[in-house]
């Protein structure tokens, strides 16, 4: 009973502290709650406007029609094309040179210092400014042949993936089970051939989600086509000469005075983040398949 | 069989056929690893190469000054730098307390029914590609931004003070502030993303723990599960700056690309990616090309450090756990 009447203050004072922390906790979740909440309006306001003005700009001549002079009717259809042959041409490079890397780093480089250096690199590649990518590519491909092509714009794209399809490469072969190589090592095959038909194999999903991600990333990459592979207003299946592409056409066609190129560039900026969404997700539910099983 | 041919077969084995493929195979696996190292470093030398000579003729002076004018073909960088910096700093502060508060709300507050969504919108929206961002910044941001920020607050300073001496411009829309916000909004998903990731690292135990002894949900976070992945979320802030410094298509819709050192937040300017983004291709001279390209390695050098910091980071943290 005394220690009872003796700590009504330390009560008090306990209640205080209480009550402070209750509220610093209140103003936090209210402070997280609402945060979160302001985040996907904006993010769903660039969703909307993206729907809103892309989908009032698409038709068939968007997908047959080449791009037009201001004022007349004209699509996308360079643009698209060329972008698409691009990216493929890039992927294609990219996967050879992401995927060797990449199993040099998971299989033969091992704790070597050479091999930290260049998966530290790698890293810092992954996330370099684009457009520095584009002023390489120039000075490479562009200034020395002097001319734009869509070849340079290609291997500018290739540059962007590489880091990506490497990482994921090497994340994937690392998580492969010990047990499969040794099993390989065991029938006297050679390491090459062990990753060659077993590794990859069963690393197949987690190689294909690094790539499509790689894909989503430079699908949409415009700085570094700006000096690369330019822009051409008719349609060109030829790589070899300056190539009509998405990202610059809408940058282009979104910095003009003309009504009709403006409602363009709002459908190619549709069509381009419709593609990168649904090739993000594919890649997703790829990853997530083997972990179901 | 005698003993000896059986041991011999073996013996023969020993080398199958595939042991020259493997040489060759390794082999071209590390020069792929190889290309990578010299692609980086191929950057760096033909950005100093093409901008060695504008360093040369303006000296310290392209750093200094802040006159572009390629009709007189004098070029000095201070404008586009400190824009870079500044709108980089802007773009992180906002979006730094955001993409917290969307990754504790995501890993402590949220229904278990809308983590899933609301995460994998977030982690969506971090690939959509920054010429979107820039476009919806254009058109649908900065009529905005212009009518209900710029006017008002233009209105309200008072003559003489700071606030007028912070929203001198033209109320358009555009401009240092604007292209700040922009990038905000477009590293936020990113950064929402790696810092819920690596919340979701802290063990179960710890932040239990912390809740059994009564702790708040505000509590747990601050002095629990974020100290606990201190090091990667200090990474994961400076990658999301490095993003925001080296972005190109967002900034150029927006910041009004104006060379001279920007006097207010609402002023036009530019940064330097940008700048390489309008005018590379246009460049009138020699000289201005090579100013341009070594713009491009000050960007270099910049976010190379920078990133270099966050993966240091990232990766220590990776380590410990």
């Amino acid at each position: 009973m005394t220690a009872q009447s003796a700590t009504p203050t330390a009560a008090s004072a306990n209640g205080a502290r209480v009550f402070r922390r209750r509220m610093a906790n209140l103003a936090f979740q209210v402070f997280c709650i609402a945060v979160t909440g302001v985040a996907l309006l904006a993010l769903a306001g660039i969703l909307w406007s993206l729907l809103s003005q892309g989908v009032g700009g698409l038709n068939l001549d968007v997908f047959t029609k080449s791009t037009p002079a201001p004022g007349s009717v004209g699509g996308l259809a360079n643009a698209i094309v060329g972008s698409i042959l691009m990216c493929l041409l890039a992927m294609v490079i990219a996967n050879v040179v992401g995927v060797l890397a990449g199993t040099w780093l998971a299989e033969y480089a091992g704790k070597s210092r050479y091999g930290s250096v260049v998966r530290f690199l790698n890293d810092v590649l992954l996330s370099a400014p684009s457009i520095l990518v584009g002023l390489f590519v120039y000075t490479l491909l562009v200034a020395p042949f002097k001319g734009f092509s869509g070849l340079a714009g290609s291997v500018a794209l290739a540059l962007l993936a590489v880091p990506v399809i490497t990482r994921t490469t090497e994340d994937t072969l690392s998580l492969q089970p010990a047990t499969l190589r040794e099993a390989g090592v065991a029938l006297g095959a050679p390491l090459s051939f062990i990753v060659q038909t077993v590794l990859w194999r069963s690393a197949q999903s987690g190689m294909l989600t690094g790539g499509l991600l790689a894909f989503a990333r430079i699908s949409g990459e415009t700085a570094p086509l700006l000096f690369t592979a330019l822009n051409n207003q008719f349609f060109s299946l030829d790589l070899r000469h300056p190539t009509a592409n998405l990202p610059v056409v809408i940058f282009q066609f979104a910095l003009s005075a003309y009504d009709d190129w403006r409602r363009l560039a709002w459908a190619g900026a549709l069509l381009i983040a419709a593609a990168v969404l649904g090739v993000t997700l594919l890649a997703r539910a790829i990853a997530k398949e083997p972990r179901r099983s | 069989m005698t003993d000896a041919a059986i041991s011999q077969a073996p013996i023969r084995r020993t080398h199958p056929r595939g042991a020259f493929v493997a040489r060759i195979f390794e082999g071209v696996c590390f020069t792929a690893a190889t290309a990578l190292l010299a692609t980086l470093g191929g950057l760096l030398v033909s950005l100093f190469i093409g901008g060695w000579p504008a360093l040369q003729r303006f000296g310290l002076g392209f750093f200094t000054s802040s006159t572009w004018n390629p009709v007189t073909d004098v070029y000095g960088a201070a404008g586009p730098i400190v824009g870079t910096l500044v709108t980089a700093t802007i773009a992180l502060l906002l979006s730094l307390p955001v993409a917290g508060g969307v990754a504790f709300f995501l890993t402590e507050l949220c229904p278990a029914k809308l983590r899933r969504p609301i995460g994998t919108a977030v982690e969506l929206l971090a690939g959509i590609p920054s010429i979107v961002y820039g476009m919806w910044g254009l058109f649908v941001f900065a009529p905005l931004f212009a009518k209900y920020v710029q006017m008002p607050l233009m209105m309200a300073a008072k003559p003489g003070s700071l606030l007028e001496k912070l929203t001198v411009g033209v109320p358009n829309g555009s401009g240092i502030l604007s292209a700040s916000i922009i990038l905000a909004i477009m590293i936020l998903p990113f950064m929402a993303a790696t810092l819920r990731e690596l919340l979701q690292t802290v063990p179960a135990a710890v932040r239990e723990s912390a809740y059994g002894l009564g702790a708040t949900t505000a509590e747990v976070v601050m002095s629990v599960t974020l100290p606990y992945v201190r090091g990667g979320a200090i990474g994961a802030v400076m990658l999301g700056l490095g993003r925001a410094l080296g972005e190109t298509m967002a900034v150029t819709f927006i910041i009004g690309n104006a060379h001279g050192m920007p006097n207010s937040l609402f002023d036009s300017g530019s940064t330097i990616a940008s700048t390489i983004a309008n005018e590379f291709t246009e460049a009138t001279s020699p000289v201005h090309s090579a100013a341009l390209i070594a713009l491009g390695l000050v960007l270099f050098v910049i976010t190379f450090v920078v990133l270099a910091l966050a993966r240091l980071m990232l990766r220590n943290a990776e380590k410990r756990t």
